[in-house]
């Protein structure tokens, strides 16, 4: 540790370099997404109407019933416009060390442990999603909208409450992201369990937890602290009491369970990474 | 047909090898499960009990069912074709004595005789044991609902093999998978059950997409709803769907032997 902690304070331009190495990773990335063109359209509208979908969902929900766990239908789209808004930019960030299962397999991972750069940061950089940059788009889009019908009457504080909520979403589904692929350091086939925590936590959040009931919902909302993302600032946005009888503090508490996830999911890698062993083939 | 068989079992068997991979996917079909479970059980708490037709039980057996059933006709990505036609590898399939359209049918109704028997049975167990689940009142819905997932995984198996098809002309067939993935999703029925869009979106999906015909048409069979002469064209519309894809996929499987190139080498 010291003898890491010598080296960055005396070789300044160790830095520099590490970030051309980080940036000529997603150009090179950017550069074969476009080869081929065809695909490229079809993934771009694909996914440009992937998140109007889920929210088509939640208005063909409400065609059959007025309100949802005592939630009006701007209510819950206002939820799912900051579930999806958080989802969307961890997704653009972290995305992709959903591949990282097929990189232990194949035993690419070996590679990406003897270049000179963090293995964490070089998954995340191996395959830039471009379309992925619209989901956050549309997600705000949704968003802005929800607000709108919902008549907010704004204050300074929930308009701050509106920039820190998505942020600290996206910190801990990123979290999730994390912690859930290192789960391939140990079970080499198991990358669809993650989902269940990745995607089920998307979905989990796009609607109010009053909707879940039993083990189940505390296990989500509280265990893995999905209610802090999309409905506890929901509920401060809205100036609605919570129907579960909960402090008005808990919408502001998002920063710090997310940077408690952050840190265990931190914790995890580490162990995770230490009991790597190539698979050889 | 021997060699069919054959095929079949290996698919089985392939299968049966990736334990890890059918614990992880049952588990999250599963928390998938619970999730959609209870959301549509609030929208029938507030619909009184009732929502487009089906009671509160039957909806919980619909969602459980569809859990089980996502992963036998295996509505989500599958690229194995496509893969061996980037790579070349597609050519060796072309030298065997059936027609690929056969043996890749028949490999994967032994994928789905696999799932069918693992990924099927944890859902639909969990569900029953945690929720009150609608079970057929006449014991013709069980036969029935057998035939209508074999149609479905039919019908599932002919957009997958069209979509990878499209592979001899694209190679990346990424934007094609999400474009199908997205159908697969909302209009299958997953999502909601399709009876909660008005009647003319329904005609629409029934009739001019195999989206319904690849999921929702087996679970409408087992949930019983609407009367047994609807339920038989449920399964007639599936019949004419695989019928109709299996003959586009023997078509396009011919026009693309005309343009192969092999690319390894």
């Amino acid at each position: 540790m010291a003898d890491l902690l010598w080296r960055r304070a005396t070789t300044p331009t160790g830095r520099p370099g590490a970030l051309a190495g980080y940036r000529q990773l997603l150009a090179a990335q950017v550069r074969s997404q476009l080869q081929y063109r065809a695909s490229f359209a079809m993934d771009l509208v694909g996914n440009l109407l992937l998140t109007l979908m889920d929210v088509a969902a939640v208005v063909v929900l409400f065609r059959v019933t007025p309100v949802l766990g005592g939630f009006t239908l701007p209510e819950v789209l206002l939820i799912s416009g900051l579930a999806n808004l958080s989802f969307s930019l961890c997704d653009l960030a972290v995305g992709n060390i959903d591949t990282m299962r097929q990189y232990i397999r194949t035993g690419r991972f070996d590679a990406v442990l003897t270049r000179p750069l963090s293995a964490l940061l070089q998954l995340v950089c191996g395959d830039l999603a471009l379309r992925r940059l619209g989901r956050v788009t549309q997600a705000v889009v949704v968003l802005v909208i929800a607000l709108n019908l919902a008549h907010v009457r704004w204050t300074p504080a929930r308009a701050v409450l509106l920039v820190v909520a998505p942020s600290f979403g996206a910190v801990l589904f990123g979290s999730v992201f994390v912690a859930g692929s290192t789960v391939s350091f140990w079970f080499i086939e198991s990358g669809e369990f993650s989902n269940a925590f990745t995607y089920g936590g998307r979905d989990f959040t796009a609607y109010p937890i009053t909707v879940y009931a039993g083990w189940f919902r505390k296990a989500f909302a509280y265990g893995l602290g999905f209610a802090f993302v999309a409905y506890y600032p929901a509920l401060a946005i809205l100036d609605k009491p919570d129907p579960l009888g909960g402090p008005r503090l808990l919408s502001w508490s998002s920063p710090v369970v997310a940077l408690a996830a952050a840190g265990v999911a931190a914790f995890i890698w580490r162990i995770g990474i230490r009991h790597y062993r190539s698979t050889g083939s | 047909m021997g060699t069919a068989w054959a095929l079949a079992g290996a698919g089985f068997r392939r299968y049966s090898t990736y334990r890890q991979a059918t614990v992880a996917g049952a588990f999250t079909n599963t928390v998938f499960g619970f999730l959609r479970c209870y959301v549509i059980l609030a929208v029938a708490a507030t619909a009184g009990g009732m929502a487009a037709g089906y009671r509160g039980s039957q909806l919980v057996t619909y969602v459980w069912i569809g859990q089980g059933l996502l992963a036998v006709v295996q509505i989500w990505g599958w690229t194995d074709l496509a893969d061996r036609i980037r790579t070349g590898d597609v050519q060796s399939d072309l030298l065997r004595p059936l027609h690929p359209v056969a043996s890749y049918l028949a490999t994967d109704l032994g994928r789905a005789g696999h799932a069918a028997l693992t990924r099927f049975v944890v859902p639909t167990a969990v569900g029953a044991l945690c929720f009150d689940m609608y079970a057929p009142h006449t014991l013709l819905s069980y036969p029935a609902f057998l035939a209508s997932t074999l149609v479905a995984v039919v019908v599932s198996f002919g957009v997958r093999y069209l979509v990878n098809l499209t592979a001899f002309w694209l190679l990346d067939i990424r934007g094609v998978i999400t474009l199908w993935q997205l159908g697969a999703g909302v209009l299958s029925g997953l999502y909601f059950p399709l009876a909660f869009l008005p009647g003319w979106a329904q005609g629409v999906l029934w009739l001019g997409t195999p989206f319904p015909a690849a999921f929702q048409a087996p679970i409408d069979i087992l949930v019983e709803r609407g009367s047994v002469g609807h339920r038989s064209l449920l399964l007639f519309d599936q019949l004419c769907w695989a019928a109709l894809l299996i003959g586009a996929c023997m078509l396009v499987q011919r026009r693309a032997e005309r343009k192969l190139v092999v690319q390894g080498g």
